[in-house]
């Protein structure tokens, strides 16, 4: 099995990639952040979409949750949130170095904590809902967060929040410094967010490799295959989904956290809730990897991450023109995405079994053989003629 | 012996259509009771009634003295009431094995007990419950490949993983080869016999449900028609007139 043997140089290759890439490319650590965030981002759609069928264009919400989320308590302990998000900008504010981890630290764990039970709550009106219609129930759901939040002045309206800013050079904590050596302010905040950010990629995959694995990852997949059935074998479906969504927006709400503090600044529509781009992206990055497989939406991630990157370097003005030919290519032509297809060519290498010779009637002549053959080991009763 | 099923007076309606009017039967325990009467007599529906699949509009349904009627089908399963459908109804992408696993019974699930690995010993008896109804040599493949007839011995092994006091089976030679019956119809015994599964089915194969049953009703028009052991009913004049057409 090639696929197996795969594994492990391919963890090697990513994870020697991972640690070295802030070193070896200092000007793309931004970028190289921005990629272990869109992994994030296909893996926990792939959990929904791929693994369970449940095709959710609403998984941007949990992103825009978290971010607010955490905002609101890096803020809060220390200022009014009122009086901080005031667009007359009166307030003057400065944190310090551990107002700003405390908040910081603070701001993830709740992230995840709020977006859970967000997942909970939504999942008992979505989850009546099937097929196209989840997808659009899901999608009016992250639409009306961005237009309600747009309206609630508390937190900043349409005007949204600029977050704490990182500690600077002179006042950040030497311990703190010591890793990363006598460096720039800006360059410390992205480096910090750069791990941050790696690490909870690599949780997120370790953890949903692990999910897969078990009972749990079975059942999302006989909910996919076919949720009647399941159903009728007496599997809790509504707890299943509802906690394979806990799941993706657990991961969500903490990479919306850190994305909200990487960009230092959010607002409702493009930043917090942006559904028609990253709430798009992370269902192409997953179709285009391949849905319902483990590596499937990390490759296409990958790819897509790049391919967004160099066209938005190289071929500005035509980005979207690139972007929305991909999306057709990969909807209408390529539906099984690259680790589906390879799947399909060489499903030896995955360890699959495939049967190609019998089919039909010779498939049911060998069956009822199997079948009599059986009967004799197992001694059955004298059979008298059906027909 | 007691009455596992007890449909009493049970009525149901699609609009203006009666599909069943005061239906009464009884499935004793460790039988195999048949159900049969023309097409569109009401057999599916009842057969929804009993497992949660729809709402009745009037009547009782008990299970073990338990009425179920206001259950819904996972509820129902997981007591021990399981069917299987009339188009089979498989995990088309997972293995067989995988299928078998997946069958695994619900019943006093915790919360921890969803994320446990897969055991040895269930891995054991679905490759046992494999050779029992001939796939073994099959397991490993997708169960969308199997052809008509192997879906639906996965779909009953499936059945018998879960462990059921009963099984509900809506047509199970319905479609498949002829030289697949025999063998099912053993299985089918087999599995009253050993496992102890009462056995509730519809069917329209007559000799296979002559053969099979202890007992049988007969609906017609989505009223009970007759009911009693085989040989009674296949010399009621008011079976052969239903299936023939006769008023």
């Amino acid at each position: 099995m090639i696929g197996k043997r795969l594994e492990l140089p391919g963890y090697a290759l990513l994870a020697v990639f991972g640690v070295l890439a802030p070193l070896v490319f200092p000007a793309y650590v931004q970028q190289i952040a921005m990629l272990w965030i869109m992994i994030v981002f296909a893996l926990t759609w792939d959990t929904m979409g791929g693994q369970m069928g449940y095709n959710s264009l609403g998984n941007i919400f949990f992103f825009g949750a978290g971010m607010y989320i955490a905002a609101v308590c890096q803020i809060w302990p220390w200022y009014d949130v009122g009086e901080y998000t005031d667009p007359s900008g009166s307030l003057t504010t400065s944190f310090t170095t551990d107002q700003y981890f405390l908040g910081l630290a603070l701001g993830v764990v709740l992230a995840a904590v709020g977006s859970v039970v967000l997942a909970a709550l939504f999942g008992l009106i979505v989850f009546g809902l099937r097929g196209p219609y989840f997808a659009i129930g899901t999608l009016g759901m992250a639409i009306a967060a961005g237009e309600l939040i747009g309206a609630w002045d508390w937190i900043g309206g349409g005007g949204g929040i600029r977050l704490p800013v990182f500690p600077s050079g002179t006042d950040a904590d030497p311990l703190f410094r010591v890793p990363f050596g006598d460096i720039h302010s800006a360059d410390l905040q992205g480096v910090f967010f750069y791990w941050t950010c790696f690490v909870l990629a690599v949780l997120t995959f370790v953890f949903l490799r692990w999910l897969y694995r078990t009972r749990f990852g079975l059942m999302l997949n006989a909910i996919r295959d076919d949720e009647t059935k399941a159903e009728a074998l007496g599997v809790r479906t509504q707890l299943y989904k509802t906690v394979a969504w806990s799941i993706s927006a657990f991961f969500l709400g903490i990479s919306g956290a850190l994305f909200g503090n990487i960009i230092g600044f959010m607002e409702p529509l493009e930043v917090a809730f942006p559904t028609v781009t990253f709430g798009i992206f992370m269902v192409l990055m997953a179709l285009l990897g391949g849905k319902g497989t483990l590596w499937g939406p990390v490759i296409g991630a990958t790819l897509f991450h790049i391919i967004k990157e160099v066209t938005w370097t190289h071929l500005l003005g035509w980005q979207w023109v690139v972007l929305g030919l991909l999306i057709v290519v990969t909807v209408v032509f390529f539906q099984q995405g690259i680790v589906g297809w390879l799947q399909e060519r060489r499903p030896e290498w995955f360890g699959i079994e495939v049967d190609r010779g019998t089919a039909g009637q010779r498939a049911d002549a060998e069956a009822a053989e199997a079948l009599e053959a059986a009967l004799e080991d197992t001694g059955g009763p004298a059979r008298e003629p059906a027909r | 012996m007691t009455a596992l099923i007890e449909v009493d007076n049970v009525s149901k309606s699609f609009g203006g259509v009666v599909a069943n009017n005061a239906i009464g039967l009884d499935v004793e325990e460790g039988s195999i009771t048949g159900l049969i009467g023309p097409n569109g007599s009401g057999k599916t529906t009842l057969f929804n009634s009993i497992v949660g699949f729809h709402p009745i509009d009037s009547g009782s349904i008990r299970f073990e003295g338990r009425e179920i009627s206001n259950l819904r089908v996972p509820q129902i399963a997981r007591l021990g009431m399981l069917r299987t459908f009339q188009q089979t109804r498989i995990f088309r992408k997972l293995n067989c094995v995988e299928n078998m696993h997946a069958a695994l019974s619900h019943r006093g699930g915790t919360f921890r007990s969803m994320f446990a690995k897969k055991s040895g010993q269930a891995e054991e008896r679905a490759e046992g419950l494999l050779d029992f109804v001939g796939l073994y040599q099959k397991r490993k493949l997708r169960a969308g490949d199997l052809s008509f007839g192997q879906q639906k011995l996965l779909e009953f092994a499936m059945a018998l993983m879960n462990e059921p006091k009963v099984l509900l089976l809506d047509e199970p030679t319905a479609g498949i080869n002829p030289t697949l019956i025999n063998g099912l119809i053993d299985r089918l015994r087999l599995a009253n016999d050993r496992f102890g599964v009462t056995l509730f089915v519809i069917e329209h194969n007559m000799r296979v449900i002559m053969n099979l049953a202890e007992h049988i009703y007969c609906l017609a028009h989505g009223e009970l028609l007759a009911d009693g052991p085989p040989d009674e009913l296949r010399n009621d004049q008011r079976v052969i007139d239903a299936y023939l057409g006769a008023h």
